[in-house]
């Protein structure tokens, strides 16, 4: 029997494989694409969406987060510095005994159990299954008792008519807001601008990501340094944690 | 002058305060108008004072309209019966009230045209929601009541609906003060004890509204209040503004026994500013040691003006407490990092300002002329003056 030359066979059937490679895997990512959110699909509360913020990496005076933050949601100052909402804003902190001070940026801290969502009369305030707690536009009241129970200072009045709105982000006058979390992004598998924006700078003081996930960067993370919730006293189980203060 | 002409030019004064007090209503919506259409910029809240004056009439309003019912209350639940010739006007009175202070907390919304919303959407959980739900169950049963004492052939379900009022009404101060006690956040608030002082803080307020507004009707139907009604009115009075201040000095001395709230309580009792003067010159001054002492004062049931004007200073009190509450349990910074001093552009670790503008004040005021309407027409074309036995009541006669 005579030796059969194999090479030939082979040559058809790895043509074969790349052929099909090349015309499924288009596919196959599109469909993984167009299968991780589907239009519609509701938030699952297998996630619950976080931020870790390392303070001693937060330098003063950078303020690199609340502007990409302003750019993305279109929060512009007016020119009224009582009534102009802030979604995020750098705080200054000093501890009284040892003068040791502390830079951090502040915004909604996306409690687990938020007092914003207890309070609001008409279930304007609500939590998203996925932990981020948002404002519906269409049955805010504007009787800001949201604002009088946050603890974080968190939530802003819209005092007067904003115009230049980024579409994906409206805006009314008479209603509150508050930071997102850049839902829209992350609906994208994109991050925060803000934590874009602070790795942008080279800072990387803020880290997002998933907490329910241990093996996510965040939750390692959290699993291996000492962390801190603000006002943790309230055990109100903020998604938003704090190194370093 | 005879009884004629006297009916005469009384019906032109009536006229000309129904056409004034109408006047206060409408500015009052032409200020909450001015105020919707450029929005809330053009008041004096902020992002840091979120709730300003028209809360605070707003609160007055909604706490005295639950306390004027008491005098009903009084009358029908525990049988007292110069208290029942005063039920239907205080039954009116507690209408009017809660109509004018929710039109104002309404028309101060940042979307009141979505006022629909608000009737169609519940949160269970929130205890504004469920205020909502208790002050459209006021008028209702409020209204009820009215309808038992003033038609006859209803009068015998009087008494039931007067105790429906009754526990209706302590329902809704209790949820009116736990608007406030429930926030975790604030050190101003955050006490049970906001519950019961709100629900004693409506006695007494309700109590002033209701004798100013009869002294009023008295001397504009040339009536004069029989003594031994004055005296137990007064007294009345007396031990509820008593109770206010015993309320007082328990909410101040148990937030001053917990370290975490010394430096609220020095800013409160000590440096706040206005907030300090309002409340030692305001509330307990004028509006508790100085009407205690015309109350108290030997022979005041004699003297209708020193009780009219002891009642009166009680309603200027009442209003500086709940702008010390409000406004100044917001003014006080928020305490996110204890231990640390803040500083931000959003003004964390300061003192917040706040002047209150002329339209928002003109809302509050439109509140209160609402509730003077209300009250006004209906004691004029329905049988609300309180009648006792005439025998002891003498009619001042009107001469030429």
């Amino acid at each position: 029997m005579s030796k059969v030359d194999n090479s030939r066979r082979n040559f058809i059937g790895a043509g074969a494989v790349a052929t099909a490679g090349l015309v499924i895997a288009p596919g196959v990512t599109l469909f993984d694409m167009a299968n991780a959110k589907p239009a519609g699909e509701a938030a699952s509360s297998a996630k619950r969406w976080g931020m870790l913020i390392d303070s001693s990496k937060c330098t003063p005076g950078c303020n690199d987060c609340v502007t990409a933050c302003g750019k993305e949601n279109g929060v512009a100052s007016t020119g009224h510095p009582q009534t102009d909402p802030q979604w995020i804003r750098k705080i200054e902190l000093k501890e009284l005994k040892s003068g040791r001070s502390h830079s951090l940026p502040m915004m909604c801290q996306h409690c687990a159990e938020p007092p914003c969502v207890d309070v609001c009369p008409t279930g304007a305030s609500f939590k998203r299954a996925d932990g981020i707690v948002l404002v519906d536009r269409h049955i805010c009241i504007g009787c800001r008792y949201c604002m009088m129970a946050c603890p974080y200072k968190a939530r802003s009045f819209v005092h007067e008519e904003h115009h230049d709105q980024n579409p994906d982000v409206p805006r009314g006058k008479g209603c509150v807001e508050a930071c997102t979390l850049c839902v829209h992004r992350v609906d994208n598998d994109q991050q925060p601008a803000c934590v874009e924006a602070c790795a942008a700078g080279n800072k990387d003081a803020m880290l997002f990501g998933d907490l329910n996930d241990p093996n996510s960067e965040i939750s390692k993370r959290i699993a291996t340094y000492a962390t801190t919730q603000v006002r943790a006293d309230l055990a109100l189980n903020t998604g938003v944690r704090y190194q370093g203060i | 002058m005879n009884i004629d002409s006297f009916r005469k030019i009384e019906q032109s004064v009536f006229y000309a305060l129904v056409a004034v007090i109408g006047l206060i209503a409408m500015i009052g919506m032409g200020a909450s108008y001015y105020m919707e259409e450029h929005g809330h910029v053009v008041t004096g809240m902020n992002n840091q004072i979120v709730w300003g004056m028209p809360h605070v009439f707003a609160v007055f309003l909604i706490v005295a309209a639950s306390g004027v019912l008491n005098v009903a209350s009084i009358g029908s639940v525990f049988g007292k019966t110069i208290y029942k010739a005063r039920a239907p006007l205080s039954g009116l009175l507690a209408i009017a009230m809660l109509a004018g202070g929710l039109t104002v907390l309404m028309l101060d919304l940042g979307r009141p045209d979505r006022l629909i919303v608000a009737m169609t959407h519940y949160n269970f959980k929130s205890v504004f929601a469920l205020n909502v739900i208790l002050y459209t169950g006021f008028f209702s049963i409020v209204a009820i009541y009215l309808w038992t004492m003033m038609d006859r052939k209803m009068n015998g379900f009087s008494k039931y609906a007067g105790f429906g009022a009754f526990i209706w009404r302590l329902a809704l101060t209790t949820a009116t003060g736990s608007i406030f006690g429930l926030l975790v956040a604030r050190q101003a608030y955050a006490s049970a004890l906001l519950a019961p002082m709100f629900i004693i803080m409506s006695f007494s307020f309700g109590l002033a509204v209701f004798i100013t507004v009869q002294s009023v009707m008295y001397r504009w139907n040339g009536l004069v209040l029989d003594e031994a009604v004055r005296r137990r009115m007064k007294n009345l009075l007396g031990i509820f503004v008593s109770a206010v201040l015993y309320f007082t000095i328990v909410y101040h001395l148990t937030n001053l026994y917990y370290a975490k709230q010394v430096a609220f309580e020095r800013f409160i009792l000590l440096d706040g500013g206005i907030y300090t003067t309002l409340f030692w010159v305001g509330q307990i001054l004028l509006g508790t040691l100085a009407p205690l002492a015309m109350l108290f004062y030997p022979d005041a049931a004699k003297k209708c003006n020193m009780v009219f004007f002891a009642a009166l200073l009680v309603i200027i009190g009442g209003m500086c407490q709940i702008y010390v509450l409000i406004i100044g349990g917001q003014a006080f910074p928020l305490s996110i990092f204890p231990g640390m001093t803040e500083s931000s552009s959003f003004f964390d670790g300061q003192i917040h300002s706040y002047s209150p503008s002329l339209p928002e004040f003109l809302l509050g005021l439109g509140g209160v002329a609402i509730a003077g309407l209300i009250t006004t027409i209906a004691v004029r074309v329905l049988h609300f003056m309180p009648e006792d036995d005439f025998r002891h009541i003498e009619r001042r006669v009107i001469t030429d």
